[in-house]
Order: C-alpha cells, then sequence, then structure tokens
C-alpha cells in the first residue's frame, strides 16, 4: 500500500510534495490523509488533524478475530515443554485408570479385587513372570501376596485418586470461590469477619481434624468413606482458595472497567459474573491445578495411615502402604504404585507451574 | 475539625455559585455544596478504645470533595484542573456516584443525584457517562471490543436483536475513528490512542448528555493526545455534549475547555472563562499554577517567571484550618489561617476564593499589605 500510487485523489494540492523523501530513519511516513469507512473515502479535510491514522494502513477489509487473552495462554501454555509432558502423561493415565482395568478384565480375567481360587496363584509374582517363572505378559507390574493383578490394582488406583484429587479440590473451588468472592465483595465489616474466621480456620492442624472425622465415621460403607473423604479434604483445603479469590476481587474492584461497567449502568449480579469472575479466574486456576496434587498426597497419607481408602477398594496411597510392608521381599508391589503416583503428581506440579507461566498477569499486555 | 464543619451550612447561604450569570438558560447539572468525606477513623476497634480513652477527636476524616458548587451549562466544557490529590477525580467520580457523596446535592434534570435509589441511579446513567484516565484497565481484557462497547446497549435495550446491537457497534466505532472490523479484537491488542477511543466510543453507546473526562489523556503521547482531543471536541459538536474534562494538564485544559474551575484540596478556588483565567488569573494559587505551564517559545520561556510554591500539598486528613491554601501562599497574611474563603464573583463571571481580594480590588498585587479587601464575603470562624 506504501510503493503503489493511490487511485484516489485528495482535495489538497501537492500534497505527495510535502511529503519529505526520506527521514532520518530512511522511510518516508505515511501521512494520515486518507481514510476508508466502507466504499467511502474520506479526505483529511473531514476528519480533525491526526484523527485518520487508524484507518491509514488497513490493507484488508474483512473483521480480523482479535487473540483472547484465553488464547494467549494457551499458545503460551503449549511452548512449555514440560507443561505439555504434563498434559500429556495426564490423560494417558486417566484414560489408562478409565478403560485399563476393563481391558485387563477383558484379557486376563483379573479385576482389582480378584483374588485368585488355585491356591498356587495365590503368591506374589514378580513382573512378566508366569506361574513357571517364565516370561509373561500376563502380569506386567507383577501379583501382591494374595495373588492380585497389581496393573489392575494401580489403575484402580488412579481412579479413586484421581477422582479424590479432583472432586474435592472441586469442593473446595466452590466454598472458597464463593466465600473468597462474597468477602472480597462485600469489603468493610463483613470482609474482616470472614477473613478473621479463615484465619481461626487455618490454625486448626487440619490433618487431626481429617482424621478425627474419618475416625468419627469409620462404621461406613467403603463408599461412605471414601465421599466423606472427598468432602473432608476439600473442606479443609479451602482457605488458600478464598483467600485468593478475595485478594483477587478486592484488586479487581477498583480497576476502571469495573467503574465503567457502574457507570454504564450494569447491575451488580452481572458485574460480579461478567467482569469480576472471569478476571479473577487465572490464579484461582493455577492453584486449583496444584491443589489437586496436594489433595491426592493427602489422601495417600491417610490411607497410608490406614484412615483413608479401605478394601475392597484400593488407591495409590493404600497401595503404597501394603507394598510396604514386603518391602524387602516383593519390592515391585511397592515401586509400581509409588513410581505410577510420584509421576501423576509431577506431571500436575509441572502443568500448574506452566498454567501460572502461560496465565502470569505480568505478561497480559504481551 | 469542629469548627470547620460549622461552617459548612453558613457557607451556603453566602456562597456564589460559579456559573454563567447572563441569562443562558437552566444550568444542565447544578452541583450544590457537594462533600465526600472519606472516614478513616474506626479502622480498628483498639483505635477506637484508645482514642476514646484519651480523649482525642474519634474520627480522622479525609476530606476530598469539601463543598464543591458549580453550574455546568449544556454544551459546554468545563475544565478542572488542580494538583495530584485535590479531590478532582473523586469530585467527578461523586457526580456519577460511583463514588459516594456524604452531603450536598447533584441536580440533574431537577433531580437530585444523590438522593436517588441505586436502582433509578441506574436509569439515570444513561444519561451521564465517564472517560476514564487509563484506556487499557478500563476496558474489561477478556472482553471483545464489540462487546465492551456492546455492553451498555444491552443494558438500556437499545437495540433490539443481536443484529441490531452489532450494527450499533460498528456505527459507534466509526464515529471515534476505529474501523469496525476490529469488533472481535481483544482491548490489549489496541494501541494505548484506540483504547481510548474504544471507552469513548462504549461512553457514547447511550447518547448521553454530560461526559465526565477523568484525566482522559494523562496517560497517552502527546501526539496521541492531540488526537483524542480532537475527537472530543468534534463528538461536541455533532452530539451537542457537555464535559467536565478534568486533568492537571493545563495547556490541555485550555485548548478544549471554555471554562476551567481549579480545585485546591477538596475546595474550588477559581472559576472563570478560560481565555480570561490563563491571561489574568485572579487567586495566588491560580497565579502559581498557571505561571508553571512552559510556553512553547524560547525567547519567552527564558524570562518567564515562574511563581514557586514551597512545601507540598498539606494532608486532606488534617487540612489547615481557615484558607487551606494559606500554608503555602506568598500573600498570606494572618487572618487566612482563620477564615475560610468562599467562592466571590470578584469580576464578571470570574469567581475566587480569597479574602484579600474583592470586586473592588481584584489585584492581588495593589493590595496594601494587611489588608483582606475580601473579608466581607467570608465567616469568621473563631474568635
Amino acid at each position: 500500500m506504501k510503493d503503489e500510487p493511490s487511485p484516489i485523489q485528495t482535495n489538497e494540492v501537492g500534497l505527495d510534495k510535502l511529503k519529505p523523501a526520506l527521514t532520518s530513519l530512511g522511510t518516508p511516513p505515511e501521512p494520515p490523509v486518507r481514510a476508508r469507512r466502507g466504499n467511502t473515502i474520506h479526505t483529511t479535510s473531514e476528519l480533525a488533524i491526526g484523527e485518520g491514522d487508524v484507518y491509514s494502513n488497513e490493507a484488508e477489509i474483512e473483521a480480523v478475530a482479535g487473540k483472547s487473552l484465553w488464547r494467549d495462554a494457551w499458545r503460551r501454555l503449549r511452548r512449555n515443554r514440560l507443561a505439555v509432558f504434563g498434559m500429556v502423561f495426564l490423560l494417558v493415565i486417566a484414560c489408562a485408570s478409565l478403560v485399563g482395568p476393563l481391558i485387563i478384565k477383558a484379557t486376563t480375567g483379573y479385576t482389582h479385587d480378584y483374588i485368585p481360587s488355585e491356591a498356587s496363584l495365590i503368591k506374589s509374582f514378580p513382573p512378566f513372570t508366569d506361574t513357571d517363572g517364565s516370561f509373561s505378559w500376563k502380569h506386567p507390574m507383577g501379583t501382591d501376596t494374595t495373588g492380585r493383578d497389581i496393573l489392575a490394582r494401580v489403575l484402580f488406583g488412579g481412579r479413586v485418586s484421581l477422582t479424590v484429587g479432583i472432586i474435592s479440590t472441586i469442593v473446595s473451588l466452590i466454598i472458597g470461590v464463593s466465600y473468597g468472592a462474597t468477602a472480597g465483595y462485600l469489603d468493610g465489616r463483613t470482609d474482616d469477619v470472614m477473613m478473621r474466621i479463615v484465619d481461626v480456620l487455618y490454625a486448626i492442624p487440619y490433618m487431626m481434624v481429617v482424621i478425627v472425622l474419618l475416625a468419627m465415621f469409620s462404621g461406613q460403607t467403603p463408599h461412605g468413606r471414601l465421599l466423606l473423604l472427598f468432602l473432608a479434604l476439600g473442606a479443609v483445603s479451602w482457605l488458600t482458595m478464598a483467600r485468593i479469590v478475595r485478594g483477587q476481587v478486592l484488586s479487581l474492584k477498583n480497576q476502571e472497567f469495573i467503574l465503567a461497567a457502574r457507570a454504564t449502568g450494569v447491575s451488580p449480579t452481572k458485574i460480579i459474573f461478567r467482569h469480576l469472575v472471569p478476571n479473577a479466574l487465572s490464579p484461582v486456576i493455577v492453584y486449583a491445578t496444584l491443589t489437586v496434587p496436594q489433595v491426592m498426597l493427602q489422601e495417600a497419607f491417610l490411607s497410608f495411615l490406614g484412615f483413608g481408602v479401605q478394601a475392597p477398594l484400593t488407591s495409590w496411597g493404600s497401595l503404597a502402604f501394603e507394598g510396604i510392608q514386603n518391602m524387602a521381599i516383593f519390592p515391585w508391589q511397592l515401586i509400581f504404585p509409588s513410581v505410577t503416583m510420584a509421576l501423576t503428581l509431577l506431571s500436575l506440579n509441572f502443568l500448574g507451574d506452566g498454567l501460572r507461566d502461560a496465565l502470569d498477569p505480568q505478561m497480559r499486555r504481551g | 475539625m469542629s469548627f470547620a464543619e460549622g461552617v459548612a451550612p453558613e457557607a451556603t447561604s453566602t456562597q456564589a455559585t460559579p456559573g454563567i450569570t447572563e441569562p443562558n438558560g437552566e444550568p444542565l447539572l447544578s452541583i450544590r455544596n457537594l462533600e465526600v468525606h472519606f472516614d478513616l477513623g474506626g479502622a480498628t476497634v483498639w483505635d477506637k478504645v484508645t482514642r476514646a480513652s484519651l480523649g482525642r477527636a474519634s474520627r480522622r476524616v479525609v476530606k476530598a470533595v469539601d463543598g464543591v458548587s458549580l453550574d455546568i451549562h449544556p454544551g459546554e466544557t468545563v475544565g478542572l484542573v488542580g494538583e495530584s490529590g485535590c479531590g478532582k477525580s473523586t469530585l467527578g467520580r461523586a457526580l456519577l456516584r460511583l463514588t459516594e457523596p456524604t452531603g450536598g446535592q447533584v441536580l440533574f434534570k431537577n433531580r437530585d443525584l444523590a438522593q436517588l435509589t441505586a436502582r433509578e441511579m441506574r436509569r439515570v446513567r444513561r444519561h451521564l457517562q465517564m472517560i476514564f484516565q487509563d484506556p487499557y484497565s478500563s476496558l474489561n481484557p477478556r472482553m471483545t471490543v464489540g462487546r465492551i462497547i456492546g455492553e451498555p446497549v444491552k443494558t438500556f435495550d437499545l437495540a433490539g436483536s443481536r443484529a441490531e446491537v452489532e450494527a450499533r457497534v460498528c456505527e459507534l466505532m466509526e464515529t471515534v475513528g476505529l474501523s469496525p472490523r476490529f469488533i472481535k479484537r481483544y482491548p490489549h491488542e489496541f494501541s494505548g490512542g484506540q483504547q481510548q477511543r474504544i471507552g469513548i466510543a462504549r461512553a457514547l453507546a447511550l447518547n448521553p448528555d454530560f461526559i465526565v473526562a477523568d484525566e482522559p489523556i494523562s496517560a497517552l503521547d502527546i501526539s496521541i493526545q492531540a488526537q483524542i482531543m480532537n475527537l472530543m471536541q468534534r463528538l461536541q459538536r455533532e452530539k451537542n455534549l457537555t464535559y467536565l474534562f478534568i486533568s492537571h494538564d493545563l495547556r490541555a485544559v485550555r485548548h478544549i475547555a471554555d471554562r476551567v474551575a481549579v480545585m485546591y484540596l477538596g475546595r474550588l478556588v477559581e472559576v472563570a472563562d478560560a481565555r480570561v483565567i490563563y491571561a489574568e488569573p485572579l487567586m495566588p494559587y491560580t497565579k502559581a499554577l498557571i505561571s508553571a505551564v512552559p510556553v512553547p517559545d524560547p525567547e519567552v520561556e527564558a524570562v518567564r517567571r515562574r511563581i514557586i510554591l514551597e512545601g507540598d500539598v498539606p494532608s486532606p486528613v488534617n487540612s489547615p484550618s481557615g484558607c487551606p491554601f494559606h500554608t503555602r501562599c506568598p500573600y498570606a497574611i494572618q487572618v487566612c489561617s482563620e477564615i475560610v474563603p468562599l467562592l466571590a464573583e470578584i469580576k464578571p463571571n470570574h469567581f475566587a476564593a480569597c479574602i484579600r481580594i474583592s470586586a473592588e480590588h481584584p489585584d492581588i498585587d495593589t493590595v496594601e499589605p494587611g489588608r483582606a479587601p475580601g473579608l466581607q464575603n467570608t465567616v469568621r470562624v473563631t474568635g
């Protein structure tokens, strides 16, 4: 556009002559003389000085879709190798946990709680070993002391562990976001009281509370206890979430776009959900991603102590607990569940860090 | 503190309200003795306990806006100038109830905006809009330009269908000099000047009568400043807008404003026609302020005499007794620290709040030392 002479003549005579041949920077500046709106060409005289610049270098007319900040963040996340590794690994683990037990059941007949009836099979085989000691694909991770397939148990344990992590995080997300947003939005005395309650709760050794809770309801069915575990873990991990959300809402509340929304008559509910929440979301997402491994670790810890998931259900924590008893003789009973869990936690942390980098507010303008 | 509060009601009765005195129709907006006080007291219970037990004043109050009266007429641009922290922005926000005023009235179309309920106020907001200082932070980074400009249109149901909203948004974008093809873009993809145009388009979306422009150009490059001011002037002509143009840039205000109001520590100290106030300021503070503007002519600039004010703006928490400016005023006399000067019409349509000048003796330099001819316009607050 710069090179070829424009076919549209302006009112001003000799305007091209006024153009300096070369500036100190070596390129002739494009004078803001013409503006195109649809099919009309406007010239300088119609626009005040300098107003036309927005149009001056328009080549294409079709609408340009912008890049939202979410898409920008997604692009940055994809460039982060560790985060991509984390995502892929998590996806693999999640899929394997979902369909893996079904496949094993279809091919070998083993499930997480299938104990072979034959007495010769009720012993711990090393990985890839058949009953006669030859190589076999039957138990890639071996079997445990009662002859159960460890791979099936690890994958099933993955279901439980991941579900605990995700559901508890969702519980903490719901409580934390609503509590924190309310405190931040109401401000003043209400905020003071609400946040002091959080401070007090922080001071309580929450692991003890969870243990007491789980001990109190020890008579429940395994699934009932699992539900209780979700709730208990979620209920203690919302405190930091509430603080993060409150801080976000407080800083956003004084941003001019919130004032602008109020000035244009937007109702308070719409301000919260259309303006405040989407902008407070990025640290929340990051924190939630980092809460999942935290909760999974706590679940493992509780299961390890015997308070968490109990037989016939299993989780990575309780598998490790079982494995550690026979660590010296049957190391594969400990190694496989703990390595799987460690890799998953690592992946979640990589993903969380990657998300933090991608959603970092300081890079927003970039 | 207590006597300053005592003077307020009397002030209303004697103070002249700066507006245009000639019959020029009804003012669009009448600000009457507007106050915005922020209560700092009661931060903690402990504070209250200790203060009460020591018998000190129980609250600390920031008087961001302290008894401002001003008439703004349809179609005019009133420039509001003053140092940082003098309450300019707070005044602008209080007019639109973005900050709640704690006293006084804002009369718009014979209704006191300060008394409206939140629901009523939301309906009136159609007529009163605002342009913000930071063009980026005034736009929701998660929304496209189309949604940002379209939001007020949808809120007030000004367009029926989605297509009509979009047509209206395109029209607004063209009005402010943005290409409608950017409608799906996000604010961070624009330059500062373009972002400010988006902000202006949003303000125009409701066809308002009155726009508070809160330092709309101070975050922009100087060349972009000119563009935005030209745009604002063109829009004013085309849409018969009324502006309150808040700025600390005196040259910008001279360019755009019809009348100028000078603010100091929450009070208006001088109000006059823009040409008049730059040529012959009356109040010592205005003189100092105007003398600080550089002149783009090296010869004039070389001999230009600057009035250097000593000291900082006093904290609005413990604002000085009497005239708020007396601590820094080269003309201050003893009485100045005892009396709160009120705006008086020194010359036709030229109001100033200074006891050392009066209609008979408008030039402070020729007033005899120690005399205060403007004293009869004010109320004695001590003794």
